[in-house]
């Protein structure tokens, strides 16, 4: 198919100036936002998405409760101003609805959901920009929640989009790009290297499948240290918010407890 | 669950293993890997999700971790502490966890046959059973259908209520009670919601401020901040009136005690924002410091005054 840009020109650049294996700009925001237990923002390059986790609490619908492990409840939003063209879908749409069950199954097997029995963990996802990746932004930014919310999770679950343009890979596609190259995009357990998650929308040839298969893996090891490193410095602010505070009634006990430790320094010596 | 050391160290202390105590033949295996990098500023070691902790051999795994191919991994987000040979990971965000005897602020959602359904914050919905509550008419009295018939009576959906956690079900679901005087239907005052790691075990949960505000610290992070009633009101075993006990009247709060109450609302929700755990001195500081300061009730969530107020807040015992 002759396209009208140029996915990828003679110098080796894509359209919006990337190489072949380059990722666009990432950012993520762990701030605490509503009433949620924990919620994360993601943007990859002009993707934006936001996920609100709620739970584990009491189930809504009695009749949705499992007797030995927890719910996951996945609603996702897409803000109608999000794509190029403006379109409002409503809850029932076949294509929200999958997107929805594909996040679900995506993290039925991370979260350890047989420590919550009878209770509901609902995720709420907010597409709020559309530009390419947009299933790799929810994956990321639902891990990032659930991490933030304190959700027992097996490991970070780091997603990307790979594509290829005739013979030459491509990573984290954009709208332009999704258009016109065969693309699958792949989430990946970066400790264990398990993949929970790939799914394709277009035909890709079986050849040049294990090629991309393999370099979206290695991407999202990649993203794991930035999602890692992102909620580690969260942690680290948060538990020195509470370190820092003065000590109240407990006060006293804290000086028993440095006096012991300060009495085994002295043995040591 | 085994609560030992709700706190990661002050910064004072430059390790976090210094705190634990162990006998001097388990001291060289405890020598855990530990990066410098991994460390926080207060000295206890930070985890994510998937990251390994230590061998399982060596370790037992306790809450917040799992063990694969021979490894302790952590599943939350937040600080290792260790007894011994067990090895936990507390989240620094999550729901309530409850134990017996905690005092819990709830608001019931649904009345069931002989039983209340609360929300605590927790990972179920509590339960409270008609026979774990003070009826009208002696502490003694036996439950009759006719109790059963106006439960709404006594708690209807919606209402607010403080209970101390009795029981587990065996699915982990706690059981509560309201079995004292000072337990029961709330009134007079506002609901805040915080995290309830901050929410510390005191003496007391029970405050009274000198501006004229009770306040009540669930530990389940759900705080209730009334109007001051007074000592000899609420005592008094004759003087059980289920009519004052049970009622959905507030009392009449004159515009002092309501401003009092909203600004101590505010002073928790900056607090909490800001991640300071609540004590019953660090709120009469602050409610002190913010009246010595003039600062009005609305500007306490301002930006600039509430960053001022808690530096103020957590610099002054330093």
């Amino acid at each position: 198919m002759a396209s009208r840009i140029e996915i990828l020109n003679d110098g080796g650049f894509r359209s919006d100036g990337r190489k072949q294996y380059e990722l666009r700009d990432i950012s993520f925001d762990l701030s605490p936002q509503s009433s949620a237990d924990g919620s994360a923002s993601v943007s990859h390059g002009l993707t934006q998405v936001v996920v609100s986790v709620f739970g584990p609490r009491e189930a809504k619908m009695r009749r949705e409760t499992i007797h030995d492990r927890a719910n996951i409840n996945v609603e996702v939003n897409v803000a109608p101003f999000s794509a190029g063209e403006r379109r409002r879908r409503g809850r029932g749409d076949k294509r929200i609805l999958e997107f929805g069950s594909i996040i679900k199954s995506t993290f039925e097997p991370v979260i350890q959901t047989s420590l919550y029995p009878r209770s509901q963990i609902d995720i709420y996802v907010q597409i709020l920009q559309q530009d390419g990746g947009v299933l790799q932004a929810c994956v990321n930014a639902t891990t990032l929640a659930l991490a933030s919310a304190g959700i027992p999770l097996l490991d970070f679950v780091c997603a990307v989009t790979g594509g290829v343009h005739s013979t030459s890979p491509l990573l984290d596609l954009t709208t332009l790009e999704e258009n016109d190259v065969p693309h699958v995009t792949v989430a990946v357990m970066p400790r264990t290297g398990k993949v929970t998650l790939v799914t394709m929308e277009t035909r890709l040839h079986v050849d040049r499948f294990e090629e991309i298969f393999r370099l979206a893996c290695e991407a999202g090891k990649v993203l794991h240290k930035e999602m890692r490193a992102a909620v580690r410095e969260r942690t680290g602010v948060l538990v020195a918010a509470i370190g820092a505070a003065p000590r109240g009634t407990s006060a006293g006990m804290d000086a028993g407890d440095r006096d012991v430790v300060m009495d085994e320094r002295i043995d040591d010596y | 669950m085994i609560t030992f050391t709700s706190f990661p160290s002050p910064p004072q202390t430059t390790a976090g293993h210094g705190r634990t105590k162990h006998h001097p033949a388990v001291e060289e295996d405890v020598a855990m890997d530990l990066d410098e990098d991994e460390l926080s500023p207060g000295g206890s070691r930070l985890t994510c999700p998937g990251d390994s902790i230590t061998s399982s051999q060596a370790f037992m795994r306790g809450h917040g971790t799992y063990v694969e191919n021979e490894e302790v991994i952590a599943s939350v987000a937040g600080t290792v502490e260790r007894v011994n040979k067990l090895v936990t990971v507390r989240a620094i965000r999550t729901r309530y966890n409850p134990e017996v005897g905690d005092l819990v602020v709830g608001r019931i959602t649904e009345v069931q046959p002989r039983r209340w359904k609360v929300d605590a914050n927790s990972r179920q919905d509590a339960v409270l059973m008609l026979s774990s509550v003070n009826l009208p008419g002696g502490v003694q009295r036996r439950k009759l259908e006719s109790d059963e018939l106006q439960m709404r009576t006594f708690f209807e959906e919606g209402d607010l209520l403080v209970a101390e956690v009795q029981a587990f079900f065996s699915d982990g679901a706690m059981s509560l009670h309201t079995r004292s005087l000072k337990y029961g239907k709330l009134r007079n005052g506002q609901l805040v919601t915080i995290p309830p790691i901050l929410v510390r075990r005191l003496k007391s949960h029970f405050i009274t401020l000198p501006c004229g505000v009770d306040l009540i610290l669930g530990l389940n992070g759900y705080i209730w901040i009334s109007k001051h009633v007074k000592e000899n009101d609420q005592e008094g075993e004759e003087g059980f009136d289920a009519e004052a006990v049970y009622s959905n009247q507030n009392d009449d709060i004159d515009d002092a005690t309501r401003n009092a109450i909203s600004r101590v609302a505010n002073i928790i929700r900056v607090l909490a924002a800001h991640f300071v755990p609540l004590t019953d001195t660090i709120l009469l500081e602050a409610y002190e410091w913010v009246m010595d300061q003039e600062i009005g009730t609305r500007e306490i969530l301002l930006e600039e005054t509430s960053d001022f107020f808690v530096a103020a807040m957590t610099g002054s015992r330093d």
